[in-house]
Protein backbone atom coordinates (compact mmCIF):
# COMPACT_ATOMS: atom_id res chain seq x y z
CA UNK A 1 0.00 0.00 0.00
CA UNK A 2 1.40 3.46 -1.28
CA UNK A 3 1.65 6.17 1.25
CA UNK A 4 -1.15 7.94 -0.76
CA UNK A 5 -3.53 4.67 -0.58
CA UNK A 6 -2.92 4.40 2.93
CA UNK A 7 -3.77 8.19 3.79
CA UNK A 8 -7.03 7.79 1.60
CA UNK A 9 -8.05 4.76 3.03
CA UNK A 10 -7.48 6.72 6.49
CA UNK A 11 -9.61 9.66 5.07
CA UNK A 12 -12.50 7.19 3.68
CA UNK A 13 -12.74 5.73 7.37
CA UNK A 14 -13.13 9.04 9.79
CA UNK A 15 -15.79 10.02 6.86
CA UNK A 16 -17.59 6.75 7.33
CA UNK A 17 -17.18 7.21 10.89
CA UNK A 18 -18.74 10.35 10.83
CA UNK A 19 -20.90 9.69 8.45
CA UNK A 20 -22.45 6.84 10.53
CA UNK A 21 -22.55 9.94 14.03
CA UNK A 22 -19.99 7.86 15.81
CA UNK A 23 -17.61 10.67 15.74
CA UNK A 24 -18.20 14.10 15.53
CA UNK A 25 -15.34 16.28 13.64
CA UNK A 26 -14.14 19.25 15.55
CA UNK A 27 -12.32 21.23 12.80
CA UNK A 28 -8.47 20.28 14.03
CA UNK A 29 -6.96 16.77 12.55
CA UNK A 30 -7.49 14.04 15.54
CA UNK A 31 -9.96 16.01 17.98
CA UNK A 32 -13.25 14.77 17.58
CA UNK A 33 -16.36 13.91 20.02
CA UNK A 34 -17.94 11.29 20.65
CA UNK A 35 -21.21 9.38 20.20
CA UNK A 36 -23.36 7.96 22.69
CA UNK A 37 -22.52 4.92 21.07
CA UNK A 38 -19.05 5.16 20.09
CA UNK A 39 -18.92 5.83 24.35
CA UNK A 40 -21.35 2.55 24.89
CA UNK A 41 -18.81 0.82 23.34
CA UNK A 42 -15.90 1.97 25.38
CA UNK A 43 -17.64 1.85 28.63
CA UNK A 44 -18.62 -1.91 27.87
CA UNK A 45 -14.95 -2.61 27.02
CA UNK A 46 -13.52 -1.26 29.93
CA UNK A 47 -15.54 -3.07 31.78
CA UNK A 48 -14.46 -6.50 30.24
CA UNK A 49 -11.08 -5.56 30.88
CA UNK A 50 -12.37 -5.36 34.73
CA UNK A 51 -13.63 -8.30 34.62
CA UNK A 52 -10.53 -10.01 33.53
CA UNK A 53 -8.17 -7.74 35.66
CA UNK A 54 -10.29 -6.64 38.61
CA UNK A 55 -9.71 -9.55 40.86
CA UNK A 56 -6.38 -8.86 40.73
CA UNK A 57 -6.52 -6.24 43.86
CA UNK A 58 -5.72 -3.01 41.99
CA UNK A 59 -6.27 0.18 43.12
CA UNK A 60 -7.71 2.22 41.39
CA UNK A 61 -7.02 6.26 40.79
CA UNK A 62 -8.53 8.50 38.23
CA UNK A 63 -6.56 11.59 37.41
CA UNK A 64 -7.47 14.69 35.35
CA UNK A 65 -5.92 14.99 31.90
CA UNK A 66 -3.09 17.10 33.11
CA UNK A 67 -0.10 17.14 35.35
CA UNK A 68 2.41 18.87 37.68
CA UNK A 69 4.67 20.58 35.50
CA UNK A 70 7.52 19.61 37.68
CA UNK A 71 6.79 16.01 37.72
CA UNK A 72 6.54 16.02 33.81
CA UNK A 73 10.01 17.87 34.04
CA UNK A 74 11.44 15.19 36.12
CA UNK A 75 9.83 12.65 34.20
CA UNK A 76 12.27 12.83 31.41
CA UNK A 77 10.08 13.03 28.74
CA UNK A 78 11.28 15.64 27.21
CA UNK A 79 14.32 13.39 26.24
CA UNK A 80 12.40 10.86 24.78
CA UNK A 81 9.51 12.65 23.28
CA UNK A 82 9.67 17.00 22.86
CA UNK A 83 7.16 17.01 19.73
CA UNK A 84 4.55 14.93 21.55
CA UNK A 85 4.17 17.19 24.61
CA UNK A 86 1.34 19.43 25.32
CA UNK A 87 2.21 22.09 27.74
CA UNK A 88 -0.88 24.45 28.87
CA UNK A 89 -0.09 28.25 28.48
CA UNK A 90 -2.26 30.99 30.30
CA UNK A 91 -2.54 34.86 29.70
CA UNK A 92 -0.44 36.33 32.58
CA UNK A 93 -0.12 39.97 31.95
CA UNK A 94 -1.78 43.39 32.78
CA UNK A 95 -4.28 45.72 31.48
CA UNK A 96 -2.11 46.69 28.83
CA UNK A 97 -1.08 43.21 27.66
CA UNK A 98 -4.58 42.76 27.39
CA UNK A 99 -5.25 45.22 25.24
CA UNK A 100 -2.18 44.26 23.17
CA UNK A 101 -3.96 40.86 23.02
CA UNK A 102 -6.78 42.09 21.57
CA UNK A 103 -5.54 44.25 19.03
CA UNK A 104 -3.42 41.33 17.50
CA UNK A 105 -6.19 39.22 17.66
CA UNK A 106 -8.25 41.76 16.17
CA UNK A 107 -5.54 42.09 13.65
CA UNK A 108 -5.58 38.54 12.93
CA UNK A 109 -1.99 38.06 13.52
CA UNK A 110 0.01 35.63 16.30
CA UNK A 111 -1.29 36.88 19.64
CA UNK A 112 0.35 33.40 21.46
CA UNK A 113 3.63 34.77 21.58
CA UNK A 114 2.97 36.70 24.80
CA UNK A 115 1.08 33.28 26.48
CA UNK A 116 2.92 32.23 29.75
CA UNK A 117 3.47 28.52 30.61
CA UNK A 118 1.47 27.20 33.68
CA UNK A 119 2.04 25.09 36.26
CA UNK A 120 0.07 22.31 34.29
CA UNK A 121 1.34 20.02 31.22
CA UNK A 122 -1.36 17.57 29.67
CA UNK A 123 -0.75 13.88 30.49
CA UNK A 124 1.32 12.32 27.68
CA UNK A 125 0.38 8.73 28.97
CA UNK A 126 -2.08 7.27 31.66
CA UNK A 127 0.11 6.15 34.00
CA UNK A 128 2.47 9.35 34.28
CA UNK A 129 0.44 10.62 37.60
CA UNK A 130 0.78 7.47 39.65
CA UNK A 131 4.53 7.36 40.11
CA UNK A 132 5.24 10.59 42.49
CA UNK A 133 1.86 9.64 44.14
CA UNK A 134 3.53 6.18 45.03
CA UNK A 135 7.13 7.73 45.59
CA UNK A 136 5.29 9.40 48.39
CA UNK A 137 4.28 7.20 50.29
CA UNK A 138 7.46 5.59 51.17
CA UNK A 139 9.07 1.99 50.54
CA UNK A 140 6.40 -0.49 48.42
CA UNK A 141 5.23 -3.14 50.26
CA UNK A 142 6.80 -6.95 49.90
CA UNK A 143 4.40 -7.83 47.20
CA UNK A 144 4.55 -4.53 45.36
CA UNK A 145 2.02 -2.27 43.94
CA UNK A 146 -0.69 -2.39 41.42
CA UNK A 147 -2.95 0.45 40.22
CA UNK A 148 -5.46 0.64 37.84
CA UNK A 149 -5.32 4.33 36.12
CA UNK A 150 -7.67 5.46 33.18
CA UNK A 151 -7.24 8.82 31.71
CA UNK A 152 -7.55 10.99 28.33
CA UNK A 153 -3.83 11.73 27.21
CA UNK A 154 -2.56 14.68 24.67
CA UNK A 155 -0.17 14.25 22.15
CA UNK A 156 0.62 16.57 19.37
CA UNK A 157 0.55 14.30 16.53
CA UNK A 158 -2.58 15.95 14.35
CA UNK A 159 -3.13 13.22 11.51
CA UNK A 160 -6.08 12.37 9.40
CA UNK A 161 -6.19 8.90 10.79
CA UNK A 162 -9.25 8.57 13.39
CA UNK A 163 -6.67 5.55 15.08
CA UNK A 164 -4.00 8.74 15.70
CA UNK A 165 -6.02 11.21 17.44
CA UNK A 166 -4.61 14.20 19.44
CA UNK A 167 -6.50 13.28 22.85
CA UNK A 168 -7.36 10.19 23.48
CA UNK A 169 -7.56 7.55 26.57
CA UNK A 170 -5.47 4.80 28.22
CA UNK A 171 -7.06 2.16 30.44
CA UNK A 172 -3.36 0.81 32.18
CA UNK A 173 -2.68 -1.40 34.64
CA UNK A 174 0.43 -0.41 36.15
CA UNK A 175 2.61 -2.81 38.06
CA UNK A 176 5.24 -1.40 40.76
CA UNK A 177 7.88 -3.68 42.25
CA UNK A 178 10.78 -5.90 41.55
CA UNK A 179 11.85 -7.05 37.94
CA UNK A 180 10.45 -10.56 38.55
CA UNK A 181 7.04 -9.54 40.13
CA UNK A 182 7.07 -6.78 36.83
CA UNK A 183 7.95 -8.94 34.75
CA UNK A 184 5.76 -11.84 35.65
CA UNK A 185 2.41 -9.38 35.25
CA UNK A 186 3.33 -8.26 31.74
CA UNK A 187 3.64 -11.68 30.39
CA UNK A 188 0.47 -12.15 32.25
CA UNK A 189 -1.10 -9.61 30.64
CA UNK A 190 0.24 -10.48 27.56
CA UNK A 191 -1.92 -13.36 27.73
CA UNK A 192 -5.31 -12.20 29.31
CA UNK A 193 -4.89 -8.80 26.08
CA UNK A 194 -4.94 -11.45 23.63
CA UNK A 195 -7.35 -13.77 24.64
CA UNK A 196 -9.58 -10.87 25.21
CA UNK A 197 -9.09 -9.42 21.98
CA UNK A 198 -9.36 -12.34 20.15
CA UNK A 199 -12.64 -13.10 21.62
CA UNK A 200 -13.82 -9.60 20.01
CA UNK A 201 -13.12 -11.24 16.91
CA UNK A 202 -10.68 -9.40 15.44
CA UNK A 203 -7.63 -10.63 13.74
CA UNK A 204 -4.65 -9.43 15.23
CA UNK A 205 -0.79 -10.21 16.21
CA UNK A 206 1.11 -9.34 19.16
CA UNK A 207 5.43 -8.00 18.34
CA UNK A 208 8.13 -6.47 19.57
CA UNK A 209 7.91 -2.52 19.56
CA UNK A 210 9.73 0.64 19.63
CA UNK A 211 7.81 4.07 21.02
CA UNK A 212 8.18 7.28 18.53
CA UNK A 213 11.64 8.91 20.11
CA UNK A 214 12.44 12.13 18.23
CA UNK A 215 15.36 12.99 16.29
CA UNK A 216 18.57 10.72 15.64
CA UNK A 217 19.02 10.23 19.10
CA UNK A 218 15.52 8.77 18.92
CA UNK A 219 16.87 6.64 16.69
CA UNK A 220 19.16 4.73 19.05
CA UNK A 221 16.87 4.97 21.89
CA UNK A 222 14.11 2.93 19.77
CA UNK A 223 17.15 0.46 19.00
CA UNK A 224 17.94 -0.08 22.76
CA UNK A 225 13.79 -0.66 23.39
CA UNK A 226 13.93 -3.52 20.52
CA UNK A 227 16.88 -5.40 21.27
CA UNK A 228 15.91 -5.35 24.92
CA UNK A 229 12.04 -6.17 23.86
CA UNK A 230 10.78 -3.35 26.09
CA UNK A 231 7.68 -3.55 24.29
CA UNK A 232 5.12 -5.40 22.76
CA UNK A 233 2.01 -4.03 21.03
CA UNK A 234 -1.13 -6.28 20.10
CA UNK A 235 -1.57 -4.94 16.27
CA UNK A 236 -5.10 -5.00 14.77
CA UNK A 237 -5.47 -4.16 10.87
CA UNK A 238 -7.82 -1.42 11.12
CA UNK A 239 -6.92 1.14 7.91
CA UNK A 240 -4.30 -1.10 6.29
CA UNK A 241 -3.23 -4.49 6.78
CA UNK A 242 0.33 -4.14 5.84
CA UNK A 243 0.56 -1.17 8.50
CA UNK A 244 -1.66 -2.71 11.78
CA UNK A 245 -2.82 -0.21 14.41
CA UNK A 246 -1.16 -0.54 17.74
CA UNK A 247 -4.31 -1.03 20.70
CA UNK A 248 -2.71 -2.67 22.96
CA UNK A 249 1.21 -2.09 24.90
CA UNK A 250 2.88 -4.17 27.40
CA UNK A 251 5.83 -2.03 28.43
CA UNK A 252 8.99 -2.62 30.78
CA UNK A 253 10.12 0.53 31.94
CA UNK A 254 12.83 -1.33 33.97
CA UNK A 255 13.60 1.11 36.51
CA UNK A 256 13.14 4.34 34.63
CA UNK A 257 10.60 5.86 36.54
CA UNK A 258 11.72 4.06 40.06
CA UNK A 259 14.70 5.47 39.63
CA UNK A 260 13.38 9.46 38.46
CA UNK A 261 11.19 9.47 41.39
CA UNK A 262 13.14 6.83 44.09
CA UNK A 263 10.32 4.61 44.31
CA UNK A 264 12.04 1.56 46.69
CA UNK A 265 10.81 -1.95 46.91
CA UNK A 266 10.82 -3.34 50.64
CA UNK A 267 14.30 -4.34 50.40
CA UNK A 268 15.72 -0.94 49.94
CA UNK A 269 16.50 -1.80 45.72
CA UNK A 270 15.17 0.75 43.12
CA UNK A 271 11.75 -0.44 42.26
CA UNK A 272 10.60 -1.70 38.48
CA UNK A 273 7.98 -0.79 36.35
CA UNK A 274 5.69 -2.34 33.86
CA UNK A 275 2.18 -1.58 32.79
CA UNK A 276 -0.31 -2.79 30.51
CA UNK A 277 -2.08 0.08 28.00
CA UNK A 278 -5.39 -0.24 26.11
CA UNK A 279 -6.09 2.48 23.61
CA UNK A 280 -10.14 2.30 23.81
CA UNK A 281 -10.63 4.30 20.71
CA UNK A 282 -8.39 2.27 18.68
CA UNK A 283 -10.24 -0.46 20.42
CA UNK A 284 -13.36 0.51 19.42
CA UNK A 285 -12.34 1.82 15.76
CA UNK A 286 -11.02 -1.81 15.32
CA UNK A 287 -14.47 -3.06 16.16
CA UNK A 288 -16.21 -1.02 14.00
CA UNK A 289 -14.25 -1.49 11.22
CA UNK A 290 -14.61 -5.41 11.61
CA UNK A 291 -18.01 -6.13 12.84
CA UNK A 292 -19.68 -2.84 11.22
CA UNK A 293 -21.29 0.28 11.68
CA UNK A 294 -24.41 -1.04 14.00
CA UNK A 295 -23.27 -2.27 16.93
CA UNK A 296 -26.53 -4.54 17.03
CA UNK A 297 -25.21 -6.09 13.50
CA UNK A 298 -22.21 -7.14 15.45
CA UNK A 299 -21.40 -10.77 15.82
CA UNK A 300 -23.91 -12.09 18.97
CA UNK A 301 -20.48 -14.15 20.54
CA UNK A 302 -18.73 -10.63 20.29
CA UNK A 303 -21.84 -8.79 21.45
CA UNK A 304 -22.00 -11.33 24.33
CA UNK A 305 -18.54 -10.51 25.86
CA UNK A 306 -19.60 -6.85 25.62
CA UNK A 307 -23.48 -6.67 26.81
CA UNK A 308 -23.66 -9.10 29.38
CA UNK B 1 51.09 8.27 22.71
CA UNK B 2 47.24 9.31 23.63
CA UNK B 3 44.95 6.17 21.80
CA UNK B 4 41.79 5.94 21.06
CA UNK B 5 41.06 4.07 24.07
CA UNK B 6 42.46 7.24 25.86
CA UNK B 7 40.42 9.59 24.07
CA UNK B 8 37.25 7.16 24.87
CA UNK B 9 37.88 6.87 28.22
CA UNK B 10 38.35 11.01 28.30
CA UNK B 11 35.13 11.39 27.73
CA UNK B 12 33.81 9.16 30.13
CA UNK B 13 35.96 11.00 32.99
CA UNK B 14 34.57 14.61 31.52
CA UNK B 15 30.88 13.72 31.53
CA UNK B 16 29.04 11.75 33.76
CA UNK B 17 28.29 9.07 31.39
CA UNK B 18 28.79 6.20 34.21
CA UNK B 19 27.80 6.26 38.26
CA UNK B 20 31.05 4.92 38.80
CA UNK B 21 34.45 6.00 38.10
CA UNK B 22 35.76 4.52 34.25
CA UNK B 23 39.10 3.87 36.03
CA UNK B 24 37.62 0.63 37.89
CA UNK B 25 36.38 -0.62 34.37
CA UNK B 26 38.61 -2.90 32.02
CA UNK B 27 38.29 -2.44 28.19
CA UNK B 28 36.14 -5.64 27.99
CA UNK B 29 33.94 -4.97 30.82
CA UNK B 30 29.65 -4.47 29.94
CA UNK B 31 29.21 -1.16 30.64
CA UNK B 32 25.25 -1.22 30.63
CA UNK B 33 26.45 -3.51 33.80
CA UNK B 34 28.01 -0.90 34.86
CA UNK B 35 24.77 1.42 35.04
CA UNK B 36 25.11 2.98 31.46
CA UNK B 37 21.41 3.85 30.54
CA UNK B 38 19.82 4.59 26.89
CA UNK B 39 19.82 8.50 27.25
CA UNK B 40 23.49 8.23 28.67
CA UNK B 41 24.56 6.07 25.75
CA UNK B 42 22.57 8.66 23.39
CA UNK B 43 24.88 11.90 25.14
CA UNK B 44 28.10 9.26 24.67
CA UNK B 45 27.27 9.03 20.92
CA UNK B 46 26.84 12.58 20.68
CA UNK B 47 30.52 13.32 22.70
CA UNK B 48 32.37 10.24 20.80
CA UNK B 49 30.85 12.34 17.35
CA UNK B 50 32.49 15.60 18.76
CA UNK B 51 35.45 14.46 19.79
CA UNK B 52 36.50 12.59 16.94
CA UNK B 53 34.50 14.16 14.16
CA UNK B 54 32.68 11.43 12.74
CA UNK B 55 29.13 10.55 12.74
CA UNK B 56 27.81 7.21 13.63
CA UNK B 57 25.03 5.49 11.15
CA UNK B 58 22.08 4.26 11.49
CA UNK B 59 23.75 1.19 11.33
CA UNK B 60 25.94 1.30 14.60
CA UNK B 61 23.06 3.47 16.44
CA UNK B 62 22.44 0.07 18.59
CA UNK B 63 23.11 -1.21 21.94
CA UNK B 64 26.41 -3.28 20.95
CA UNK B 65 27.83 -0.84 19.49
CA UNK B 66 28.36 0.72 23.28
CA UNK B 67 28.30 -1.84 25.35
CA UNK B 68 32.19 -1.89 26.20
CA UNK B 69 35.46 0.51 25.94
CA UNK B 70 36.40 -2.25 23.36
CA UNK B 71 33.26 -2.12 21.41
CA UNK B 72 33.63 1.44 20.83
CA UNK B 73 36.94 1.63 19.87
CA UNK B 74 36.07 -0.74 16.76
CA UNK B 75 33.35 1.08 16.10
CA UNK B 76 35.08 4.98 15.98
CA UNK B 77 37.74 2.77 14.21
CA UNK B 78 36.07 1.86 11.67
CA UNK B 79 34.70 5.41 10.99
CA UNK B 80 38.14 7.17 11.43
CA UNK B 81 39.44 4.33 8.94
CA UNK B 82 36.44 5.67 6.61
CA UNK B 83 36.99 9.34 7.03
CA UNK B 84 41.01 8.59 6.02
CA UNK B 85 40.07 6.59 3.23
CA UNK B 86 37.02 9.56 1.61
Amino acid sequence: MTADALSAAQAAFRDALIAHRLLIPMGVDGLYGRSGVFEDVIERFNLLVSRHGGNDGAEVMRFPPAINRRDFEDSGYLKSFPQLAGTIHSFMGNDRDHQALIETLLKKEDWTAGQKATQVVMTPAACYPLYPVLAARGKLPADGALVDVYSYCFRHEPSIDPARMQLFRQREYVRIGTADQVMAFRQLWVDRGTAIMSALGVPLEVDVANDPFFGRAGKMLAANQRDQTLKFELLIPITSREKPTACLSFNYHQDHFGHVWDIRTQDGGTAHTACVGFGVERIALALFKHHGFDVKAWPQAVRDQLWT
Amino acid sequence: MTTVADMIRDIFREGSILPVDIATLSDSADLYTAGLTSHATVNLMLSLEEKFDVEFPDRLLRRRTFESIDAIKAAVGELLDQKAAA
